[in-house]
């Protein structure tokens, strides 16, 4: 209940933070003595997700259950369990919330093939563009008479003044070609 | 007595959005001059109204006048100073009217310095950025008023969240929020032009500085927020796609994208109904940022229900804006007539091509942050999207935007010469090849994607400067000449090839903080000490210290390399008795190729602290890269073309129109 209190205070209090009480959180008395098995230990941590907190691998969360989780994926690696099969446990005990990287099914092609669908219709998108602007070329849209006015105007003035006066008295509109 | 002055001014400033946001419109509709010309004392009447009840706030917050509820919930008598004043903005209700603060600011500023804009359509900008001001200012009077009072007061406060406490995140807030809110400017423009029916170069060029500004205040919001993460939370990391990190970086991405199209507008008068559409779309993430982590939507659907009134609010606000200015997009995009034409192949091409990556980005991320809610709401399953999705799903799109973002600034208008273009960049092939040996040499048998990539830094990092190089003919002609064509060169110039290489600088940092990150965790005993990546790291005691408002126990570890001193870290846990909340400060030194970072934790008891040491190669050049960047913006915003509000002097006029040579054009 504190941690929870924790994120919601956190949560109304700011725009962009991570919510974590900041604490060391692997702690050294959890460290295997085989260097490859920790390795293997710390890197799985890194995508198992602490259940109680928010958006946190128990590698980095101090919460009591990521320190279970955290000793518990060490034993079963020194059972002889590959990393597929710890997740396999987990996701048993817990579901797919574990896992940080969701896993490739019917509820998330969607999440998975999103990307790529959005990349490939603009890919789409940009095509026919550039296909519909070959195909008809627009002719310059006529003047306004506001326009043809102003145009007249300008070719009227003498050359010196002619630019500041079309600043001032046109606003953005004039300036506009001449950059 | 000030808290009701503040509150009653929130309410006057109600009043006057009222005015700006109704009387200008109807007078713009009707070709009615007197009633447009409302908007401009309104829009400056509100801010002052508003900048008054945020100094009433301020006022309750610096005195610690505990009647207040906010007060009580967010403060503390023993705080210093400095958190006492950046507290008003470090809670809901506070942050909100600093948000209208800002909001009510863009909007004093077209009204103080647009007279160059069309009246009716500076009437309709007004008109359109008081509707924004109306729906917050209701949201905050009705749902969020900091003003309340509690009787009987209590004799101190619940201090603000310890985490908050701290000058990255004081001044983290107002920097993202201006942000934000600078999109709302792009917004307006953009509705006001759908209104209007009439989108030309002249409103490319009132869109243009706002959205740079805003960008610039965006990318320094969000590189503060990540370096407050990085030093504060003791994790060595400094982006953990964190929801509430995801919601700021959307409308990043699309900001610049939009920052990239309004160019081609302003130019060649092309992607015009893209353009508004973009504007659009920022403003309403930029929207979506601000709410959904106030509402604790993005924890769980049920924590919205927390507080349904607030909820309910946020929803219609969002359904009205970004329905409703959708709907007007499909209803008056069709009357934008299109523009100039131009090849695949040319800058405009190229500018496509970064508006299409960088939107497929931005979907990604959406994708990724939103999923969980949406998968929760449809079947009520559960899942989780972390660092691995977007490292396997958003990273390789981006890959292929920082390769093409070479080629853009080389190509000319309307239709470039690839071969060209391929040879102009013969040198920045050279800064690849560098870049990776360098890499190979020093990493040795290390991931050979890492190579690769910092090879992509270094091919960007080179091609920047090429462009820059070659405008100013460097080494070409004598320095002196140069240096007078650098002078010449627009500011605007300046600011892209400062800013293309500030993204080089910062891609380099962070390839470097994924790949040869290393991390150690150890028991030391004082006088023991550990060694990570060649330096060796002792730690020489852990003392007990009173800071004004917690306590501390700082740790003394002293780094040596070879036996030669390099630094001594100073790392501490502190703990904020009255939340009873610990927190880290990490001990850092940085040698500008790397951080070397400490980390004290717990006692074990026995005499033993446990000590976490990270080693970061490269880290350094992700702030200073950003840094790069926002320098960028600034400095193309100070373009004489670009000055916000100033009348353009014209010297001397190009009867040409701007296509044509890419050297006049940007």
């Amino acid at each position: 209940m504190k941690v929870l209190g924790i994120i919601l205070a956190l949560l109304l209090a700011m725009p962009v933070v991570v919510l974590a009480v900041p604490v060391v959180a692997l702690e050294p008395d959890e460290i295997l003595d085989d260097p490859v098995l920790e390795q293997r230990a710390r890197d799985l941590s890194k995508v198992i997700r602490c259940v109680v907190c928010q958006n946190e691998s128990i590698d980095s969360s101090n919460a009591e259950i990521a320190r279970e989780v955290r000793l518990l994926v060490r034993e079963r690696m020194v059972d002889g369990d590959t990393d597929q099969q710890v997740l396999d446990y987990l996701v048993a005990r817990y579901g797919d919330f574990v896992l940080l990287r969701p896993p490739m099914k019917a509820s998330t092609y969607l999440l998975w093939f999103g990307p790529g669908i959005v990349l490939v219709l603009g890919m789409i998108g940009v095509f026919v563009f550039f296909r519909r602007q070959r195909a008809a070329p627009v002719a310059a849209a006529p003047l306004s008479a506001e326009e043809e006015q102003r145009l007249s105007h300008l070719l009227g003035e003498p050359e010196e003044t002619r630019p500041q006066e079309a600043g001032a008295e046109n606003a953005g509109n004039g300036t506009a070609g001449r950059q | 007595m000030i808290a009701e002055l503040g509150h009653f001014a929130l309410i006057l400033a109600l009043l006057a959005a009222v005015v700006q946001g109704s009387l200008p419109m109807i007078g713009a509709a009707r070709g009615n001059a007197a009633w447009m010309a409302v908007a401009q004392p309104a829009a400056v009447l509100q801010v002052v109204l508003v900048a008054l009840s945020f100094a009433a706030l301020t006022y309750v917050y610096v005195v610690s006048d505990f009647t207040v509820i906010n007060v009580v919930e967010n403060s503390h008598s023993a705080k210093p100073m400095l958190y006492k004043v950046t507290g008003v903005w470090g809670n809901h209700e506070g942050s909100m009217i600093l948000w209208i603060l800002i909001l009510a600011l863009f909007g004093s500023m077209v009204a103080l310095f647009g007279s160059n804009l069309p009246p009716s359509l500076r009437a309709r900008v007004l008109g359109v950025q008081a509707w924004i001001g109306i729906g917050f200012l209701l949201f905050t009077l009705l749902t969020s008023n900091p003003f309340l009072r509690v009787f009987p007061a209590p004799p101190d406060g619940r201090d603000l969240n310890p985490l908050l406490q701290d000058p990255g995140l004081a001044f983290h807030p107002p920097l993202l929020y201006a942000g934000y809110v600078g999109f709302s400017m792009a917004f307006s423009f953009a509705i006001a032009a759908l209104i209007e029916g009439k989108l030309d170069a002249a409103w490319a060029r009132w869109v243009r500085p706002w959205t740079l500004l805003a960008w610039a205040f965006l990318t320094a919001g969000i590189a503060l927020g990540s370096w407050w993460a990085y030093y504060e939370l003791g994790w060595g990391g400094w982006w953990f796609w964190d929801p509430v990190e995801n919601v700021s970086f959307m409308p990043w991405l699309l900001g610049t994208a939009l920052l990239h199209s309004a160019i081609v507008v302003e130019k060649r008068d092309a992607l015009k109904v893209w353009t508004v559409l973009l504007a659009i779309l920022t403003f309403s993430l930029s929207l979506m940022g601000t709410f959904i982590v106030r509402s604790g939507l993005l924890t769980s659907v049920h924590a919205f229900a927390t507080d349904p009134e607030r909820g309910f609010f946020i929803l219609v606000l969002l359904l009205i804006t970004i329905g409703g200015s959708l709907m007007l997009f499909a209803l008056r995009a069709p009357v934008l007539k299109p523009g100039g034409l131009f090849s695949p192949v040319s800058r405009e091409g190229g500018m496509v091509i970064n508006n299409l990556l960088l939107a497929a980005g931005c979907a990604t991320v959406f994708l990724g942050t939103l999923y969980p809610l949406f998968l929760e709401a449809v079947d009520g399953s559960k899942v989780s999207v972390g660092p691995p999705f977007f490292n396997a799903t958003f990273v390789p799109l981006m890959v292929p935007l920082l390769f093409l973002m070479a080629f853009g600034p080389l190509m000319p208008w309307k239709r470039a010469d690839l071969a060209g273009v391929l040879s102009r960049l013969k040198l920045a092939a050279l800064g690849a090849v560098v870049a990776a040996g360098i890499t190979l040499y020093m990493e040795q048998g290390g991931p050979i994607l890492a190579v690769a990539a910092m090879g992509l830094a270094g091919w960007l990092f080179v091609a920047s400067l090429v462009e820059w190089g070659d405008r100013i003919k460097l080494f070409r002609v004598p320095l002196g000449d140069s240096w007078r064509r650098a002078r010449n060169l627009p500011r605007s110039s300046h600011g892209m090839t400062l800013a293309h290489s500030g993204m080089a600088i910062a891609a380099a940092g962070m390839i470097g903080a994924s790949v040869w990150n290393l991390e150690e965790v150890r028991n030391l005993r004082p006088g023991e000490s550990m060694e990570v990546a060649g330096y060796s790291y002792r730690l020489e005691g852990v003392a007990q210290l009173q800071g004004p408002n917690y306590l501390s126990d700082m740790a003394t570890i002293s780094v040596t390399r070879d036996g030669l001193p390099v630094a001594v870290l100073t790392p501490e846990k502190r703990l904020y008795p009255v939340q009873n909340m610990p927190t880290t400060e990490a001990g850092i030194h940085t040698t500008w190729v790397s951080d070397l970072y400490a980390v004290i934790g717990d006692s074990d008891g026995r005499g033993g602290w446990a000590v976490r040491i990270f080693h970061e190669p490269l880290v350094p050049w992700i702030w200073l890269g950003s840094l790069v960047m926002v320098l960028g913006g600034l400095v193309s915003l100070s373009d004489r073309r670009l000055r916000v509000g100033a009348p353009s002097r014209q010297a001397k006029a190009k009867a040409a129109p701007a296509g044509g040579h890419p050297a006049a054009a940007e």
